[in-house]
């Protein structure tokens, strides 16, 4: 058995998990209208591959670029393109982005799958079908999958996580997908497996989650993989995060400035996993995912397998509306991470995983009052990247960025637990984010303004190059002209060379002053 | 739908500031009770007047600055820097001294520097000190406990003197100096520390009566340790500081220095150790720095005690400490994940 070890702080918190437990896996029906965003993914944009009016087939890529860090978009459904126009995206600012937005048919009608031989692929062609799937990191982050093996596989890998952990509260998608397709999560690790060839793998899974951690453990002795562990580990808040994974995995910390394969470890979500599996088996790439719809203000809360680009409020309706109020406060995430929606127009994204629907008195409208930081420090005590967030809220406040940045701001997690033990009740990662953005924006600025100085600056020195350079071209056009008259008039007197010298000085004097 | 954006964490709102000063409030109960029983009700006077005292400057200065009234004044705030305040006061005050200290508790120790939470020196440790040096006659005329002096004044009596002004000579058979003070006097007279604890001041340890209060302190202060409204790196770090600064100088001479039980259980170390030293807003906020904070005031309290101008030093030490917290926060930042 595995030595398990702890991160600092943490915490125990109600999971509000049951309610949307109770249905298993559903599988949502399609909308009318599909919204897909250009870009559903962390790195560059994608340029839309279809024209308006064009029919689209399930599979079809319709948004993708060449770029590194980039993941294709593809029709989650046949259908007809309708426009390609800006519209609401889920955004904690509530912006809006480029969506194509597909007529759905009705047909489903899908390109002819072709599954590659798999057997007979090198790991390098593995990346590649997953990186045509359009596939990424399904947990929150979204990072796109295939660069982060390819770099992965450069770095070499020696433990490789794969992450059922899911401690943020409501959220159930992968807790659902580990009770019906742990066959596709396990074999997804495989490829996993083939393509990193980590020594040991883990499969860690909160103690929560007893009926997971029983079907993946059957779909392991199932399809066995070699040096494989299910670890169950304590559901302390935020165990699912990354760095926190791998410290109570391995006992080491992701230095600072570093990614965990920087230290050989590979971290991985169950739900990333079965979509490399889907690719790759079946050659479907990711055009669906599960999303939890839960909260206290809805009618039958539930797992929905879902296309991508479904309105959330199709969604809302499959779940059986809302129970109390009109309409609700929309978060996307969990009650620690999630943020707000700005409408219920919003279309599911590859980073959808949950969707709390809350009532108004549950979420407040905004922070309004709160009392005063008396230092206490409860929030050290939870903060698992061991920051003083007390400090850093002084200073954050005051708008002493410097000083923010001594305290380590950027190494802020934002996971919400110093928030959550506050006495006072100050909304203390808003603060952070604040400031992460406000000096993000002057990192920018400044940025800008430095290239815009050092250009002007080559300017100048150009421009004073060439006068220089013009005069010495005059300089010596006069003086061959000189040498010439001198010659031409030979026995001449000689020009007084101070006159000539002083002659030349005006001359230049005047150049000056008419430049 | 317009969904207005808050930023995650969603939690459940309302001040559990509130419920942390009620729990301050609620462990002071048993030590204010006992310190009553031996002093009689001139304590509980004092502590009435205080906190009333210290609410009217709260709102009148909330007012003043335009800041809302009503959340900071029922955060009780203010009533447990009062009731900390009132219990530093001799048994006996007249209501002007109460109103000077509270005064500058309120006004100079704490809205002056931004209210709470931005002070950066304890606000009844200032009122105490300011009257403790303006008004020195006032601030050491001390009483017996009833179990020496076999009497305590009346609830009448002791009102008539807080308030009518009383003349103080009427019960001069009543005043005396503190255990703490009587042994500083005496030693610096000559006489041994075994000759002065058979006066009658003297209790089992410490001074008769106060040894007693100074238990239910203590009490007081494990229910705030066990409830996790206060952390142990204050208060332990604090006790041991004193106990072995005057465990130190017992062995090297008893005859000059006191017991460490003595000082332990004497004057203001047990109520400072748990109840001053520890308010959050001016103590340390690391871990390591609040070992260092404590051990500060430790060894400042011991020193004031026994070479310095003043019978009891947990005041003078907490303040002292207080302008320290700045330097030892910044110096005593905890590793953070992943830095070597």
């Amino acid at each position: 058995m595995l030595k398990l070890h702890h991160f600092h702080g943490g915490l125990r918190l109600d999971g509000h998990k049951a309610k949307s437990l109770q249905r298993g896996l559903l599988q949502a029906t399609l909308p009318e209208r599909l919204f897909l965003p250009l870009r559903q993914h962390i790195g560059d944009h994608n340029k839309p591959r279809v024209e308006i009016g064009e029919r689209v087939l399930k599979g079809q890529v319709i948004a993708s670029d060449s770029a590194l860090i980039c993941a294709a978009v593809h029709a989650p459904t046949s259908g007809t393109i309708r426009a390609i126009e800006n519209y609401p995206v889920a955004h904690p600012s509530g912006k809006i982005d480029t969506c194509i937005v597909i007529d759905v048919d009705g047909d489903d009608q899908g390109v002819e799958p072709n599954p590659a031989d798999l057997e007979s692929l090198a790991p390098i062609e593995l990346i590649e079908l997953i990186c045509r799937a359009g596939i990424v990191g399904l947990g929150g982050a979204v990072f796109p999958t295939s660069p982060k093996l390819s770099r992965g596989k450069v770095q070499g890998i020696d433990t490789l996580i794969i992450n059922g952990v899911e401690c943020e509260p409501y959220i159930t998608c992968d807790d659902i997908l580990m009770r019906f397709n742990a066959a596709e999560v396990i074999r997804g690790s495989g490829y996993l497996q083939r393509i990193l060839a980590p020594r040991t793998t883990y499969i860690a899974i909160e103690d929560n989650k007893p009926e997971a951690i029983a079907a993946m453990a059957k779909a392991l002795a199932e399809h066995p993989l070699p040096d494989t562990e299910i670890i169950p580990i304590p559901t302390i808040y935020p165990s699912g995060g990354e760095k926190q994974l791998v410290q109570i995995l391995t006992g080491k910390e992701v230095p600072h400035g570093q990614l965990a394969f920087d230290i050989g470890i590979f971290c991985q979500n169950v739900g990333t996993c079965a979509a490399i599996t889907r690719a790759l088996e079946m050659d479907e790439p990711l055009i669906s995912r599960v999303v939890t719809i839960t909260g206290d203000n809805i009618a039958h809360p539930g797992n929905w397998e879902a296309r991508l680009g479904t309105p959330i409020n199709h969604l809302i309706e499959l779940a059986g509306g809302y129970q109390h109020e009109a309409s609700g406060h929309l978060v996307m995430g969990g009650s620690m991470m999630g943020f707000a929606l700005s409408g219920s127009d919003v279309p599911i994204v590859k980073a959808s995983n949950c969707i709390m629907v809350m009532r108004e008195e549950t979420i407040p409208k905004s922070p309004g009052y709160h009392d005063e930081c008396i230092r206490c420090s409860k929030c050290a005590e939870v903060c698992p990247a061991q920051l003083l967030p007390q400090q850093l809220y002084w200073h954050a406040r005051a708008k002493a960025y410097e000083r923010t940045r001594e305290f380590h701001l950027f190494d802020c997690i934002e996971c919400g637990c110093c928030s959550t033990v506050c006495p006072s009740r100050i909304p203390l990662v808003q603060y952070y984010r604040a400031a992460k953005s406000e000096i993000r924006a002057t990192r920018k600025a400044q940025f800008k303004s430095d290239r815009a100085r050092l250009r002007f600056e080559f300017r100048e020195k150009r421009l004073l190059l060439k006068k220089q350079q013009d005069e010495e071209r005059r300089r010596l056009k006069r003086e061959a002209l000189q040498k010439k008259k001198a010659g031409a008039g030979n026995g001449k007197p000689q020009a007084d060379p101070v006159q000539a010298a002083l002659d030349r000085v005006k001359a230049r004097k005047k150049l000056a002053q008419e430049d | 739908m317009a969904n207005v954006i808050v930023s995650s964490p969603y939690v459940a709102q309302g001040s559990t500031l509130k419920r942390l000063m009620i729990q301050v409030i609620v462990a002071l109960l048993p030590g204010t009770i006992a310190y009553a029983w031996y002093f009689g009700p001139g304590v509980i006077i004092n502590i009435c007047l205080a906190v009333l005292l210290a609410l009217a400057f709260e709102a009148g200065i909330l007012k003043l600055r335009a800041k809302p009234v009503m959340p900071h004044l029922t955060d009780f705030s203010a009533v447990v820097a009062a009731w900390l305040f009132a219990l530093c006061l001799p048994m006996h005050t007249p209501w002007w001294l109460v109103l000077v200290g509270i005064g500058f508790t309120m006004v100079a120790g704490k809205h002056l520097y931004g209210g709470l939470g931005f002070n950066p020196f304890n606000p009844a440790m200032v009122g105490y000190v300011v009257l403790l040096i303006s008004f020195p006659r006032e601030m050491t005329t001390w009483y017996l406990p009833s179990s020496v002096s076999g009497e305590t004044l009346s609830l009448k009596e002791a009102l008539a003197y807080t308030f009518g002004g009383a003349d103080i000579q009427q019960w001069d058979a009543l005043s005396s100096a503190t255990p703490l003070d009587q042994v500083k006097t005496a030693v610096a007279q000559g006489i041994t520390v075994g000759e002065i604890r058979l006066s009658p001041v003297f209790g089992e340890y410490g001074g008769k009566g106060w040894e007693w209060i100074a238990f239910w302190w203590f009490i007081g202060g494990l229910w705030l340790l066990a409830s996790r409204t206060i952390r142990w790196h204050i208060p332990v770090a604090l006790l041991s500081a004193v106990l072995v600064m005057s465990l130190l100088f017992y062995l090297v001479n008893p005859e000059t220095y006191n017991s460490p039980l003595f000082h332990l259980l004497s004057g203001a170390v047990i109520i400072g150790a748990f109840f001053i030293a520890t308010d959050p807003v001016t103590a340390a906020t690391t871990d390591s720095g609040r070992i260092y904070y404590g051990l500060l005031i430790g060894c400042l309290i011991y020193i004031i005690r026994v070479w310095g101008g003043y019978p009891d030093g947990v005041a003078f030490a907490v303040l002292l400490a207080n302008m320290c917290v700045p330097l030892i926060d910044y110096y005593t930042q905890p590793r953070v994940y992943g830095e070597k």
